[in-house]
């Protein structure tokens, strides 16, 4: 079974970060952002259009694509 | 000034701050209005630097770009990183590094703090925006902060000034030489690691700073590899794959063993200094969050927020125009009446007072638009714009944060393009400000007017609703946004290809706009719109006047026109001194008299008389201009380039009108009628110019110069030509090079001369 990513996640559903795939400049960002693991999340919103997400993240509102949201792994 | 003052050198401070923590406020707040702004060499950022005095010791703050992260990936990022470490030539390394962060998002703001730290500089941490922190139910310690991170804590308001005296007197402390070790977030074996890799510095340079060394170490985006950065050698270069393996063996993956150690130091310093309510409380930010983000509310306000900008900035353009067209009239008459008739008059009449005007025309529009956009970046609406609009402006390979400037350029592209600053990544911050002046701004509105009114029959459709008219407007408006963004596809395949960046943005807590900052940030933009893009304005201004107005040969006049000018001139002043004598006169007799009647009645009938003749010398002198501009350097170019713009469906009158407009579009209508004959200062709803172009023929036949084809040959033209210097010349100040605004200038031109050849050809094809 393919684990569970942030873009699965539907809105006012809160998880824990297990890993960021990747090594690239999207990835360093996400992470710089404070999306390392164990860190608590939530998804707040979706904006009008489908695309990018609102997710609340160690205090404070972060917005993300979808694509982004892909890469960030959770824990079950 | 004391002793101290003038003995020992100012104290460079560095400022440096995640963005949205008011960084800029607290800036502003230390240093007054004593702020300079220029670029740094080579990248887009922008250099701001002031000066404050404390205690008898002065300072001078450098304001470095807002970040999240000292982590270097382009040569934009890595001004700061050289700064910092000296590295700079233009920048000498600060003696103190003030870091601000905020109070109700620490343990973000710690992972900047947390490579500053490791600089090993001087530090000073401001804690601003204590009072939201507060709200949130955060209990923040300092002194139990400064326990645990051995340098100066300071909580700060930077919008109300409060605790800045503190701060101030903190940077003085700070600055006197001391040792400071701060330990390394990082484990053991990557400590080992970057030792190693500072062991392989070249030969003969300086050791490369164990910042740099880690920053290799940690960068996988390749960046800081190809940068030949000074002091890195081949050596090292080759070891860094081996040493990622190693740590990756180790259980340090790079590059997420720094997010991870460093959000890990973070958690450690804050837990013991920070208490956290137990339920976190829903704050008024969160409301308002929720209906601005809404699906249905949020579009609804968004469109409404936007249509208000929109309609802001083109309505102060009007009366904007008005006064100033004004001011210049009179700023004219003013010279023609101190300075003689000649060269040096007209230069300064109609090269100078014009060229200020040109430039200061703008100046209303920037600052209203500056207003609407600094508060509502101020009051954190800004990143939500971005967040709605993101979507649609993927797929043309931009971002969310390239809506508001690109909207803005509809009323004009300057401000367009200085509000392109926000865009981080420097691709598309590039593409945003490259197509910028394809979107249709005001100063098109007149070309267009003056056409689609003279050219395009009144025809509706649906009862009114659809105009034949209001169609053409929209596909005016519409053929620069389509154009733009084909060109934004096009420079994202092309010059400007890269990998799509993230959009990962912070949506920061709403809140009230401070009135001080505003206003701040609306003139610090609109001074440095007429500072720096001003100067090359008017020297464009002066060399098209130039153009026009030599060689100015009296022997290119008809003899027999020159004797009329002089005959009506003569009569003209006959009358002003009759007219002054019988005003006497009547002045002593009475106007109630018999005789005083019987004067006004004559009166009455000269001033008739004298303003026929007054108009009959108009037509003769601009006549005069017309020869004169015939037989100028311009007119001579005009006739010159006309086989090249014979295939629009051009003359040389329009030829000489097109380029003369170079400098910027709107005198195109100014100039046409001088080139008409019809004297300057016509504008586009003057029926008499419109009755111009329409009788227009060619030179010795019956064809009318003007069809419909034609018509929109020139609006196509001037839809897409890049005919305004001032954008042009801000396009240098914001990217820092001239290649961009050449690159841009000749895209356009040959994209407008491509277009007005296809409108012209087709729609002859058509036969319309």
């Amino acid at each position: 079974m393919t684990p569970r990513t942030l873009a699965q996640l539907k809105v006012g559903e809160a998880a824990t970060v297990a890993l960021v795939n990747g090594a690239d400049e999207i990835s360093i960002r996400l992470m710089e952002m404070g999306l390392v693991p164990g860190t608590e999340l939530r998804v707040l919103g979706v904006a009008p259009l489908g695309d990018p997400l609102e997710i609340e993240v160690r205090g404070y509102r972060l917005s993300i694509r979808q694509s982004e949201a892909a890469r960030v792994q959770l824990n079950s | 000034m004391t002793a101290a003052a003038t003995s020992s050198p100012a104290i460079s401070v560095a400022l440096i701050g995640n963005p949205n923590t008011g960084k800029s406020t607290l800036f502003n707040a230390l240093c007054g209005g004593r702020v300079r702004t220029g670029n740094y060499p080579g990248v887009t950022v922008e250099k701001k630097s002031g000066r404050a005095d404390f205690h008898g010791r002065q300072f001078r703050l450098v304001d470095l770009p807002g970040t999240y992260s000292l982590a270097p990936r382009s040569p934009d990022e890595m001004v700061a990183v050289d700064v910092l470490l000296g590295r700079r030539k233009d920048e000498p390394q600060p003696d103190v590094v003030l870091c601000i962060v905020d109070a109700s998002n620490l343990e973000r703001n710690f992972y900047l703090l947390s490579q500053v730290l490791e600089l090993g500089l001087p530090t000073v941490v401001a804690v601003n925006m204590m009072d939201i922190a507060e709200k949130r139910g955060l209990k923040i310690s300092l002194d139990l902060l400064a326990k645990q991170v051995p340098v100066k804590f300071v909580a700060v308001q930077a919008n109300s000034g409060k605790g800045i005296d503190e701060l101030k007197q903190a940077l003085a402390d700070a600055a006197k030489p001391q040792a400071m070790k701060i330990d390394s977030p990082f484990p053991a074996a990557f400590q080992h690691e970057v030792q190693q890799l500072g062991l392989l510095t070249q030969a003969g340079e300086e050791p490369l700073p164990r910042y740099l060394a880690e920053r290799l170490l940690l960068d996988t985006s390749g960046y800081l590899t190809s940068a030949n950065l000074p002091g890195v050698s081949q050596q090292l270069l080759d070891e860094l794959p081996a040493a990622r393996e190693r740590l990756l063996k180790a259980g340090l993956p790079v590059p997420a063993v720094e997010a991870m150690a460093r959000y890990q130091w973070a958690g450690e310093v804050l837990k013991s200094a920070v208490v956290r309510p137990k339920e976190r409380a829903d704050t008024f930010s969160d409301k308002v969050d929720g209906w601005l983000t809404h699906r249905v509310f949020g579009t609804l306000v968004f469109l409404a927020v936007m249509f208000v900008l929109f309609q802001a900035v083109s309505l102060i353009a009007e009366p904007a125009a008005w006064a100033i067209d004004w001011l210049v009239a009179k700023g004219g008459d003013l010279v023609t009446w101190l300075v003689p008739d000649g060269p040096l008059q007209s230069l300064l009449a109609n090269g100078v007072v014009a060229g200020v005007g040109g430039v200061i025309v703008f100046v209303p529009q920037i600052l209203t638009l500056f207003l609407f956009i600094a508060i509502l970046e101020d009051c954190g609406y800004m990143a939500r714009a971005a967040y709605l609009m993101d979507k649609l402006m993927v797929r043309v390979g931009l971002s969310g944060k390239s809506f508001i400037p690109l909207l803005t350029s509809f009323a004009c592209a300057i401000p367009g393009i200085m509000a392109a600053r926000v865009i981080e990544n420097r691709r598309d911050r590039l593409v945003t400000m490259l197509i910028a002046p394809l979107m249709s701004c005001s100063a098109r509105i007149p070309v267009y007017v003056l056409l689609v009114e003279t050219f395009f029959p009144d025809q509706s459709w649906l009862g009114g609703v659809i105009s034949l008219k209001g169609l053409m407007y929209f596909a005016m408006y519409s053929l620069g946004a389509v154009v733009g963004i084909g060109m934004a596809w096009l420079l994202k395949l092309t010059i400007l290809r890269g990998p799509t960046p993230p959009f990962v943005l912070e949506l920061p807590s709403y809140k009230w706009p401070g009135l001080w900052i505003v206003l701040h940030r609306m003139f610090e933009q609109g001074w440095a719109f007429v500072y720096r893009a001003g100067t090359l304005i008017l020297l464009v201004q002066i060399i098209v006047w130039a153009l026009a107005y030599y060689p100015h040969d009296p022997r290119s006049q008809n003899a027999q026109v020159l004797a009329q000018e002089q005959s009506l001139q003569q009569s003209i002043n006959g009358y002003d001194a009759t007219l002054e004598l019988l005003a006497l006169k009547r002045l002593r007799i009475g106007e109630k008299t018999t005789d005083g009647q019987a004067i006004t009645t004559d009166i009455e009938k000269l001033k008739k008389e004298r303003a026929a003749t007054k108009e009959e010398l108009d037509a003769v002198q601009n006549q005069i201009a017309g020869t004169y501009l015939e037989t100028s350097y311009l007119g001579q170019i005009g006739k010159a380039i006309e086989p090249a713009v014979k295939p629009l469906g051009w003359d040389w009158k329009l030829g000489s009108a097109a380029i003369a407009s170079f400098p910027a579009r709107e005198v195109i209508v100014a100039t046409l009628g001088t080139i008409y004959n019809l004297g300057e200062g016509e504008d586009e709803e003057s029926q008499s110019l419109r009755d111009q172009l329409k009788e227009a023929k060619w030179a010795g036949t019956e064809r009318p110069v003007y069809t419909v084809p034609v018509a929109l040959s020139v609006m196509v033209f001037f839809a897409l030509c890049a005919q305004c210097a001032s954008t042009l010349a801000i396009m240098r100040r914001e990217t820092g090079s001239w290649w961009w605004p050449i690159f841009t200038f000749f895209y356009m031109t040959t994209l407008a001369y491509l277009g007005a050849l296809l409108a012209y050809q087709g729609g002859t094809w058509l036969g319309l």
